[in-house]
């Protein structure tokens, strides 16, 4: 560091500090050990936190006496109500480096979360509520395009000609999110794809290409076909459950992808099928897609390549004007649509962009499916709907708006250990899961991490039975766009209206 | 075939658009001018591969896209007379593709490996994001060709270009090598604007001047290396070879432009832990 650059350099204060309960601390050193972030040191025979803690909390799980506490330092700043620390910090840090912020997971901005405003309906009386331990409720949920109408052929008989289209069936309306390997570990990326077989749903391969050792997966994969073309062969497009054009991200939406080099290790050059150092960049747009035509061109080509076998859908992140966009995209002959919402996860995405553009998730499915609904289009595609789906309240809410499936990453993440920390990124994840260091993905137990990820679903699933069951409705496809099984109750009814939602104390009539 | 909606072509259509003579599998892609619908011209393609033939003429050609897209057998020829539609030999790896007259756009998308020859243009989007296989076109080409072309261990792909290039050549470059050889060009240089911008790997030889305000950020111009002018000499044989003798010797009017860096964007981020 230059002397200028050195005099330049404010120091940020920390945000967090493991302290340590030095009576009951047995001087082991593996909260060291395992501090990916190097927070920690064994300096004058005990364990000083030393800066940098991200509150990942590994030392709190490798503590065996959980001597460890992780503390969130009180605000250095004095307090201002428009400059908040948040802002300060940003403005160092970027004084102090001139380049563009960079951050990971979903947004951490609290900005209103709709899910919340949204009150769910039960039957009472009228309509009586199903108790789905004695009364089947069918969660079965098909993925794929749909021929809009069935035809049939005159004669004495009336026989359906055939539709076609090639479905994915699935057992609950979920699937997990495209991931990609680079962006995550290995066994973090085994885990999704066991849970999945395990689950009978789909899990997305993300950008980076399919290892050669998941190919066993391939039937429960929805391969990504993104600007980038990683890993991108024959082999790759055929033999997969679906094949997905990544057009955006929610976490960043007009942004490609950038795997910086230091992450292109020979596993991941293997996959993505690039030199291993360099960075794997990703353009913003796909130089062949400027257009409806060009779009609709693609998914042609990949239906060609894989023969009509799968499904090819389109991923859009949600954007202000997305309602249009899903009826070309639609028009283009995609099968399924995915609306990733701007509280979507990310490996690493430029902070201004995933902090503050796009739309959320329960708006941008509930215009898209009103939009397909009013243009006919609706019965002929699957819309699945991620970005911010927290819970099984959430799923639920995102299907009454008018998705088919809720497709899920960050709760997988989570359910395998993840800690919302925010630091991906940096690929020092203590976890195992946003890393290539070796050392630190051996810490991810793929078979635990699976059988995690299995327990979370299933359990979804099952409130999401109980809430049919509540609502007197016997078949997820009932309550797909279902909004009358909803009531706002928030702060701005004209969301409820733009989502085509009663507020809450308007009756049925 | 699951789901295809096509029944399987036999050519039973009493209009002999299909016939197998002297090892040579032919589609007639457009009996008395009635184009033949591309995804039973495809369905048809894969049929004869399925069959193991090794060489396959198209003829009347109209505009059907999407031909040979995934092709995979790596003794396999196609010929193309007439003018085939965009995403020509899309995904293709391993065939070898030969086009008398002019392909349209996005001909190679994302090519693992074969040889694309095109006795005409190729238009915009050629070799988008090709990882390997070789590309001669013995006319122009128009915008946006070569973009993210890269290259991973022993692939290498390489796109050969006639006559001119429009702006945006190489964009986003992470391999492979692209020649743009100028003949018939009305202006100095034969390529446009925004050459070879977020280049971050392979290199182009330009047969003209280069302007350093034709470079896009990223791109530089570099010297020839002895390694260079052995695989340009290669590439131009192997042109000359499928085209004709166009060219006189010497390299001295080739400009190389090369990527400044390979890691065009390492500087650009603050990782700060906020």
């Amino acid at each position: 560091m230059s002397g200028i650059a050195k005099k330049m350099d404010t120091k940020l204060p920390e945000r967090f500090k493991p302290v340590i309960d030095y009576q009951s601390c047995r001087t082991c050193k593996r909260c060291v050990n395992e501090c990916s972030f190097q927070a920690l040191d064994f300096r004058d025979n005990r364990v000083v936190p030393i800066g940098g803690c991200v509150a990942c909390g590994r030392c709190l799980a490798v503590c065996p006496v959980s001597c460890i506490e992780i503390r969130t330092v009180p605000s250095q700043f004095p307090p201002h109500g428009n400059w908040t620390e948040r802002m300060r910090r940003a403005i160092y840090a970027q004084a102090n480096s001139g380049g563009v912020l960079l951050s990971s997971c979903g947004t951490d901005v609290e900005h209103p979360v709709i899910f919340d405003d949204l009150l769910l309906d039960a039957a009472q009386v009228t309509n009586p509520s199903i108790d789905p331990l004695r009364e089947p409720v069918e969660t079965v949920t098909l993925l794929g395009g749909r021929p809009g109408r069935l035809q049939v052929s005159e004669g004495e008989m009336l026989r359906m000609k055939g539709c076609g289209n090639p479905l994915v069936v699935m057992d609950m309306p979920l699937m997990i999110g495209h991931v990609s390997l680079g962006s995550v570990s290995y066994n973090t990326q085994k885990a999704f794809f066991m849970a999945a077989k395990e689950l009978n749903i789909v899990a997305g391969s993300g950008e980076g290409g399919l290892h050669h050792d998941f190919y066993q997966y391939a039937d429960h994969i929805c391969a990504e076909v993104a600007s980038g073309r990683f890993g991108v062969d024959p082999q790759y497009l055929k033999g997969m459950a679906a094949v997905e054009i990544k057009i955006g991200q929610g976490a960043k939406p007009g942004h490609g992808g950038h795997l910086p080099g230091e992450k292109v290790t020979p596993l991941i050059s293997e996959t993505r099928m690039i030199p291993v150092g360099t960075d794997a960049l990703s353009p913003y747009p796909h130089h062949d897609i400027y257009s409806i035509e060009d779009l609709a061109q693609l998914i042609s080509v990949l239906k060609e390549s894989v023969e009509y076998s799968m499904p090819v859908g389109v991923k859009i992140a949600a954007v202000h004007n997305i309602a249009a966009i899903a009826s070309g995209v639609v028009r283009a002959g995609a099968d399924f649509i995915t609306i990733d919402g701007f509280k979507g996860g990310t490996g690493s995405s430029m902070r201004v962009i995933r902090d503050h553009a796009g739309m959320p998730v329960e708006v941008a499915v509930a215009v898209v499916d009103k939009r397909l609904t009013e243009e006919g289009l609706r019965n002929r595609v699957t819309v699945c709907a991620g970005g911010g789906i927290r819970c099984s309240a959430d799923m639920i809410k995102v299907l009454a708006l008018g998705a088919d499936v809720a497709m899920v990453s960050t709760a997988a993440m989570v359910a395998v250990g993840c800690r919302v920390c925010q630091q991906c990124h940096r690929g020092l994840c203590s976890w195992g899961i946003a890393t290539q260091r070796e050392d630190l993905v051996q810490r991810l137990d793929p078979e635990v991490g699976a059988a995690r990820i299995v327990h979370l679903f299933n359990a979804w699933n099952e409130e999401l039975r109980e809430v049919l069951g509540a609502m007197g409705i016997d078949s997820v496809e009932s309550l797909v766009g279902n909004r009358d099984r909803l009531r706002y109750q928030g702060p701005n009814p004209k969301i409820a209206e733009i989502m085509g939602v009663k507020h809450v104390g308007e009756g049925w009539g | 075939m699951q789901g295809h909606g096509f029944t399987a072509h036999e050519c039973d259509c009493g209009q002999g658009c299909t016939s197998f003579e002297g090892g040579t599998f032919s589609i007639d892609a457009g009996v008395d001018g009635v184009p033949m619908h591309y995804r039973e011209l495809n369905c048809v393609i894969r049929q004869a591969i399925e069959r193991n033939v090794d060489r396959i003429m198209l003829r009347n050609v109209t505009g059907q896209r999407y031909i040979a897209a995934t092709a995979s057998k790596k003794d396999l020829y196609i010929g193309i007379h007439g003018t085939p539609g965009n995403n020509l030999g899309a995904f293709l790896d391993g065939p070898t593709l030969e086009v008398f007259g002019n392909a349209q756009d996005m001909t190679g998308n994302t090519m693992n490996s074969g040889k694309i020859v095109v006795h005409g243009n190729a238009w915009d989007v050629t070799g988008l994001s090709a990882r390997g296989g070789k590309m001669f076109i013995k006319g122009s080409s128009g915008y946006r060709v070569g973009i993210h072309m890269k290259e991973y261990g022993q692939r290498w792909p390489s796109l050969v270009i006639g006559g001119t290039a429009k702006d945006y050549l190489g964009e986003y470059m992470a391999g492979g090598t692209i020649v743009v050889l100028g003949i018939g060009s009305k202006t100095p240089s034969p390529v446009g604007v925004s050459l070879g911008a977020g280049i971050h790997g392979g290199k182009m030889f330009i047969r003209g001047k280069v302007g350093q305000e034709q470079l896009g950020p990223g791109a530089g111009i570099a010297e020839m290396s002895a390694e260079d002018e052995k695989e340009l000499e290669g590439l131009l044989g192997e042109f000359v070879s499928y085209f004709g003798p166009v060219l006189e010797r010497g390299f001295s009017c080739f400009t190389k432009v090369a990527p400044l860096s390979s890691r065009p964007f390492s500087g650009k981020y603050d990782k700060t832990n906020l």
